[in-house]
């Protein structure tokens, strides 16, 4: 059953964030973090169809062994702008920049960030870096790979390096404005009562993910320009024929990128660690074992870069390291999904949209997480290295696990961005189609992997063609569920059924204000005095407390 | 059924069975949990499913009993396939010393390999079972990788670097290689094939062959006099620069009081940079070869030095002084 | 379409004049140490920012000592020495400018902040020169760089990695040091309104700490460029 009881809201409130003022210039010179908000959802989901065009292009084209939809040039360039596009552009601002934008100031009970204009400058900048990879995507377009591995991108590639490269270097600062803000914001600005230790888990999550991106991202920053300037000025310091060392480039590159990895999963698990409760009704299971998960993988997370680069000839002690590292670096992660399991343990569990997604992700990034398991074990990572076993990895976290988080947030907080419900029914069947397209897709590729096919190849072997076909297939349902959801949650912001302030219902702040709320967040601001997801004590919910259901299976009334 | 549709590659050299081990070993575990999981998740979703509209669940905080056990349990046997996969790499990183030695070049877009008796070939590969066979590779412009599934190896192939990589062909065939790192436009069909031959077919075909092999020891000793390496390095060590007799593979003291292995690297940096190590006992004085010779020119260079171990060093104190460790 | 000044426009106008309370936080407490904190968040970025350039000077640096420390004596210490005075001088006098903003020694704030915003300019009047200097040896890395007549191949291709680096790190420390210029002159321009008191000096405060950090990178920068090899 759904947890929507028959009657909620029956109008909108009068004034509202989104019709406190009109016009075009509201919007575009706005300093509310809701609107900023929705300005990312905009331009995020713009990239995402980029990005997702060329994924149909890349997987069309890979239905026969020798690829007759595009050439090799085309080709490489198509992996190379889907990454750039879906890493940069989509996935690490996707859930920070919305949802987090949106929720942090009345997650705590704020009446904004700490630095508005900040956060807007935030969204020009990223629109300026967007602006220029748009750019180098369509005068030559980009065939380096997202990784731009030196000296094949600084000297070799005739494509459009240079302006992709200002491109993502100026997004950075979109990045690492974000990250303070949010840092301060947590720190500062909390209500009366607002404890660290009743924060809720998507709060801790953002606060990780945003000390990822102060120290990470001017990292790759000052790599990417170094690489810039070689190519620009044919300066040497990642081309060997000059002294230069290409292997110099992949340190400096991965001690980013791949703390990025995780910049992009910890605010989805922020996101599953809101929703579990909500739709369990009952607390989390283990709140702070949860919460120094989070500052754990963020901060491990920082030592593991080299596990990309153990058939570089690097020395076989460094190797030795990083693998122990990156198995440390899974072991937070299997304690929250362990959490997030305990917590269903005598719920009581509904089957909403957003539990759906939630349990979703739950399948999808044990799968994803757990074959980093494979990746890490040196022995292993000799054959699968570079194989397709490593792109269905990175694509079950990122895609099973990221965008599942994000599509579940966007339903979970739907009622609270627009005041509008979306349609059930209907989501639940996009839900569902999502998962199975999503494993029909992917799963092929480790066995692909395994077999030997390598990553970024236009053409393979013919016995390879049976699992390409296959996955070819997966995402054909897989663009299916994508695009039911944009359809319909446009539809329910003007067709929707109006939801009230606490719909189903939560426990968080976000929840005690209007649905859509007013610019100012709060009428007066809130004193805190529970703690987070207590269900047994918040009569304010309307739901039957101290009546428990203590034997689930066949409770009596 | 394997053959029907294969859940992996043939197993074609020393490695292959252990590489499998280990996947069957991870793969049973993680199966396990995550059926484990799963399991409990869809039990969990059916049995406390809401009964009445208002139901809350029953508030279990945590346990910290529960917590340490599954933070222990994952470490512990993460730590089992870190064990198991260090020792498959420590392995695999350290060749035999003695190996049967092919020299490979990887450039945009082909591969080009050199037998010990200077035959060459293009996007192939003969090797005989049984032998261990350690690649010594370059290339000639960016970052390739040469990837054999079959033998389960690969290693990337670094310019400015050379990376090698070994293993022992146990079966007869013909198996795939491939490029795995990502070289540009051709970088998917920059492939070949391995043949692995008895070690009889294999001295067979290698003498007789019907491309001319050039012995890459004569091809160098050829070129030490072309670029008048030998007017300064006399055998008996009594030019400007230290003989190579009896060089490569021992130790030698530099100026900065600090000692290093003639190894494959030494000798090619001494060409390409000869300021960055200065033997004892003699001035900066040769020239730097960077950018004027190919890979090819230095590979038949360092195997007429090679061939020169087989001399005797000169008396201490008229060469280049080699501790006479090795 | 031209901007209303409205009532609401001229109010909020008022409140960044006199530096009251900005809408979003609750207490001027709460606003000073969320200035306070972000500007040393930004701080942290910042030294990851040049750390990833240290980086690869060190691993560079420590790969060719010889040509390194050859193309580092090829470099003015004499400039590079007194900019390191001269920049020292000017975090003094900044610091001084905060000071008297705390102290409510307005008329002295603007003293001070034209004192830094000189020695500063002093700076980069000697960067100027010395990559004048450079330009005029050919040590400017490209087509026309020639470390030294009859320089070989692999020398000229060290010497131009130490040049990279040399041109990317003072090149970028200079921007800050551009950007700082800026933020001192809008600062000058407040002080001259009054606008800074003890009750209210966060701007003066947080300039300070940004200049005092650029200054830090130089003094970091001084000795891994120009005191390599000197004996």
């Amino acid at each position: 059953m759904s947890s929507i009881p028959s009657t909620v809201g029956n109008e909108l409130p009068n004034e509202h964030y989104l019709n406190a003022t009109y016009g075009i210039r509201s919007w575009l010179l706005t300093t509310d973090h809701k609107r900023i908000a929705l300005l990312y959802l905009a331009s995020v989901t713009f990239f995402f169809f980029i990005g997702g065009a060329f994924a149909t292009m890349i997987r069309i084209h890979l239905l026969t062994p020798d690829g007759y939809l595009v050439t090799p040039e085309t080709y490489n360039k198509l992996f190379t702008m889907h990454g750039v596009a879906m890493i940069f552009f989509f996935l690490i601002p996707s859930i920070p920049a919305v949802l987090g934008n949106f929720l942090i100031p009345l997650m705590i009970g704020a009446k904004d960030l700490a630095f508005p204009k900040i956060n807007l400058l935030s969204w020009y900048i990223y629109l300026i870096g967007g602006c220029f990879v748009l750019y180098s995507f369509s005068t030559g377009g980009l065939d380096t790979g997202w990784t731009f591995y030196t000296p094949l991108s600084s000297v070799y590639s005739n494509s459009a390096v240079t302006p992709a490269v200002i491109g993502i270097f100026i997004n950075g600062f979109s990045s690492i404005l974000t990250g303070l803000n949010f840092i301060v914001t947590i720190h500062t600005m909390r209500a009366p009562g607002m404890t660290w230790f009743r924060l809720p888990l998507f709060v801790w999550a953002h606060y990780a993910t945003s000390v990822i991106f102060i120290l990470g991202t001017p990292v790759i920053a000052i790599t990417l320009l170094l690489a810039g300037l070689e190519r620009m000025f044919h300066l040497g310091f990642f081309n060997p024929v000059l002294g230069g060392d290409p292997i110099l480039f992949q340190h400096l590159f991965w001690f980013y990128s791949h703390p990025a990895v995780y910049i992009m999963i910890l605010p989805a698990m922020g996101v599953i660690s809101e929703i579990i409760p909500t739709f369990a009704r009952k607390p989390i299971f283990g709140y702070s074992f949860i919460a120094g998960s989070s500052i754990a993988i963020a901060v491990i997370g920082f030592f593991v870069w080299a596990h990309h680069m153990f058939l570089t000839g690097e020395s076989s002690y460094a190797a030795l390291t990083f693998s122990l590292l990156s198995y440390l670096v899974a072991i937070p992660s299997a304690v929250k999904v362990f959490n997030w399991t305990s917590t269903l343990y005598k719920g009581s569990i509904s089957y909403d949209t957003p539990m759906l997604y939630a349990l979703g992700f739950i399948g999808l990034f044990l799968i994803g997480g757990l074959t980093g398991l494979f990746l890490a074990c040196l022995g292993l990572d000799i054959h699968i290295h570079d194989t397709y076993f490593v792109v269905a990895h990175f694509h079950y976290i990122m895609v099973g696990g990221a965008v599942m988080g994000y599509v579940g947030g966007l339903h979970f907080w739907w009622p609270k961005i627009t005041g509008r419900l979306y349609p059930e029914a209907m989501a639940r069947i996009a839900a569902v189609t999502l998962f199975v397209g999503f494993n029909l897709t992917f799963f092929p590729q480790f066995i692909l992997g395994y077999l030997g096919m390598p990553r970024r190849y236009h053409s393979y072997p013919p016995e390879f063609q049976v699992l390409n076909v296959m996955s070819t297939a997966g995402a054909s349902i897989l663009a299916l569920g994508y695009l039911l959801p944009m359809i319909y949650l446009i539809w329910s912001m003007r067709y929707g059924r109006i939801a009230g302030r606490n719909p189903w219902p939560a426990t968080g702040l976000e929840w005690a204000t209007d649905s859509p709320p007013l610019t100012e967040n709060f009428d007066k601001t809130p004193e805190v005095t529970w703690e987070p997801y207590d269900y047994s004590n918040r009569p304010d919910l309307g739901l039957e407390v101290g009546q428990p259901s203590l034997a689930p299976a066949h409770g009596d009334d | 059924m394997q053959s029907q549709m294969p859940l992996y590659p043939e197993q074609a050299s020393n490695f292959a069975p252990n590489v499998d081990a280990l996947m069957a070993y991870i793969t049973a575990v993680c199966v396990f949990f995550a059926v484990a999981i799963t399991a409990a998740i869809i039990l969990f979703f059916f049995k406390y499913h809401r009964k009445k509209p208002g139901d809350i669940g029953v508030p279990i905080h945590g346990d910290s009993r529960l917590e340490a056990l599954w933070l222990v349990i994952p470490a512990v046997l993460a730590l089992t396939m870190f064990a198991g996969g260090a020792v498959v790499y420590v392995q695999f990183r350290r060749p035999p010393l003695d190996t049967l030695d092919i020299y490979v070049i990887g450039k945009q877009w082909m591969w080009k390999s050199q037998q010990p008796n200077g035959l060459k070939e293009i996007n192939e590969l003969h090797v005989p079972i049984g032998r261990d066979v350690k690649l010594i590779m370059a290339s000639e412009d960016v970052i390739h990788n040469f990837s054999i599934p079959a033998f389960r190896t690969k290693m990337d192939v670094v310019p400015g670097h050379y990376n090698t990589m070994w293993f022992r062909p146990t079966r007869a065939g013909r198996y795939h290689f491939f490029c795995s790192q990502y070289c540009g436009t051709n970088h998917a069909i920059m492939g070949g094939w391995v043949t692995v031959m008895e070690p009889s077919e294999y001295a067979a075909w290698l003498s007789g062959s019907s491309t001319a092999a050039i012995d890459p020891v004569v091809a160098g000793e050829k070129l030490f006099a072309e670029k008048a390496c030998n007017t300064c390095h006399y055998p008996d060590g009594k030019g400007r620069a230290p003989s190579l007799n009896g060089l490569y593979g021992k130790k030698v003291q530099l100026a900065d009081g600090s000692t290093v292995t003639a190894d494959d690297a030494y000798i090619r940096e001494s060409i390409l940079n000869p300021n960055a190590k200065i033997v004892a006992r003699y001035q900066a004085l040769m020239p730097a070869f960077q950018g004027q010779l190919t890979e090819e020119q230095l590979l038949s260079l360092m195997s007429y030095v090679k061939s020169l171990q087989a001399q005797s060093p000169p008396e201490a104190g008229a060469g280049f002084a080699p501790t006479g460790k090795k | 379409m031209v901007w209303q000044v409205t009532e609401q426009v001229e109010e909020e106008r008022r409140v960044h004049r006199t530096g009251e309370l900005f809408g979003q936080f609750e207490t001027m407490d709460q606003q000073r140490e969320s200035a306070s904190l972000g500007m040393w968040v930004f701080l942290v970025t910042e030294v990851l920012f040049f750390g990833g350039m240290f980086m690869t000077y060190t691993l560079n640096r420590s790969t060719y000592p010889g040509i390194f420390a050859e193309a580092s004596r090829s470099i003015r210490l004499s400039l590079g020495a007194i900019n390191t005075v001269v920049l020292i001088g000017s975090s003094l006098t900044m610091a001084m400018a905060v000071w008297a903003s705390q102290a409510g020694k307005k008329k002295l704030i603007p003293l001070f902040l034209i004192g830094t915003l000189a020695l500063g300019t002093v700076f980069l009047g000697i960067k100027a020169v010395e990559y004048h200097d450079k330009y005029v040896e050919h040590h400017i890395p490209g087509p026309s760089f020639s470390f030294e007549p009859g320089a070989d191949v692999a020398t000229n291709a060290h010497a131009q990695l130490f040049f990279s680096l040399y041109f990317a790190m003072t090149g970028l420390h200079a921007l800050h040091m551009i950007i700082g210029a800026g933020l001192l002159l809008w600062l000058l321009r407040e002080s001259l309104r009054g606008r800074f008191t003890p009750q209210y000096n966060t701007p003066v405060e947080l300039v300070g700490l940004y200049w005092h950090f650029v200054d830090i990178v130089w003094i970091f920068l001084f000795p891994l460029l120009y005191l390599i090899d000197r004996h």
